[in-house]
């Protein structure tokens, strides 16, 4: 369980988080959605334990998300940063060097999907491709929660489809949680168990998707659109 | 995924397409359906939808979890035939209930019902 308690967020004297509080049930997919520069990448970092709050608790599997909660959150950034000069195989293994839970197997099998080429040099590869690359990377972490920032933004349909088949095929529910960001909510809609709506860093709503189908007959976007996300 | 709609809940719309691939016999009495994660890959969704999907249908009879094996269409064609009898029910109550709404009498509608079976029937 993702715990996040009055947690405000402040870089200099800009609030990007304002009193947030809510909590994540395992075994869930859940999308964070906003407009831009509504907090959602610095929620996700937040759990990450790359960022602290300013003030406020978040917590992992009640351990407190600092440097240290990175052995069972694995996070995916927007942007990326690898080495350009290491091949698709040499990025795996220096993963594998930094994470004891990364399943080389699993890797394997990923980059098989995505059809990437394991002796390509990263700097050789195209944006869709190095989209591809980290979700491998991601994926093949043995780890209870998975943390994606922006997984399908600036990439073309094709790729954000086998991105999200990978999802479905290599995140196992039972023992895993997946929480990502995303601009592309109607793409994810029937990927998310759940959302977490905010607003100019305050949090708007948190709901189960099918609840929402169910009582405002809505899709995500739809309703955001209505209340001006 | 824009062939599912908002108006009702995922998990329904995946059950109802599951469940007409059966009773048109696209999907026969005894045979397996995709596993819950390859189903899941198919459309794009949510494995705990899928998983929702599949209990429902369990529920209504339709489909059968063996365990370790996998889930089944069922058997038993009493509960096919059942199911069957009950959304033709509903679906043409739908039908009667827009039709006089809108001032239909009932010789109209099984005139008109008629008359374009008898067209589809001709191959129109």
């Amino acid at each position: 369980m993702i715990r996040m308690t009055n947690v405000t967020k402040k870089y200099r004297n800009q609030t990007v988080l304002k009193d947030i509080s809510l909590t994540v049930p395992p075994g869930k997919i859940i999308g964070i959605v906003g407009r831009n520069g509504s907090g959602k990448s610095t929620l996700l970092r937040l759990i990450s334990g790359l960022s602290l709050p300013t003030s406020g608790s978040v917590t992992v599997n009640g351990e407190t998300a600092n440097r240290r909660i990175g052995k069972v959150v694995s996070y995916s950034a927007e942007l990326g940063s690898f080495y350009p000069i290491f091949t698709v195989r040499e990025a795996m293994r220096f993963q594998a060097s930094q994470f004891a839970d990364f399943n080389l197997a699993k890797a394997d099998e990923i980059m098989k999907l995505m059809q990437l080429d394991p002796h390509m040099k990263i700097k050789a590869l195209s944006k869709g491709h190095r989209g591809r690359l980290q979700i491998m990377l991601t994926l093949a972490r043995e780890v209870p929660y998975i943390l994606m920032d922006e997984p399908l933004s600036g990439l073309d349909p094709m790729v954000r489809e086998s991105i999200v088949k990978g999802m479905i095929s290599y995140v196992d529910l039972k023992s895993q949680t997946l929480l990502m960001t995303s601009h592309e909510v109607s793409e994810i809609e029937t990927l998310l168990d759940g959302f977490i709506a905010l607003h100019d860093g305050s949090l708007h709503r948190t709901a189960d998707v099918e609840e929402l189908h169910e009582s405002e007959a809505l899709r995500i976007s739809e309703w955001m659109k209505k209340t001006y996300l | 995924m824009d062939e599912f709609n908002a108006s009702k809940p995922i998990y329904l719309q995946l059950a109802d397409r599951i469940q007409r691939q059966i009773l048109s016999g696209d999907m026969k009495a005894g045979e397996k359906l995709p596993s819950i994660r390859d189903m899941g890959i198919k459309y794009s969704m949510n494995p705990n939808t899928v998983q929702r999907a599949y209990s429902e249908l369990e529920r209504q009879g339709i489909l059968e979890t063996k365990r370790g094996q996998g889930t089944f269409v069922s058997e038993r064609q009493d509960r096919l035939v059942l199911q069957r009898d009950k959304l033709k029910h509903e679906q043409i109550q739908q039908f009667v209930h827009v039709m006089q709404e809108m001032g239909y009498s009932v010789a109209e509608i099984l005139s008109g019902l008629e008359e374009y079976l008898n067209h589809v029937e001709r191959g129109g």
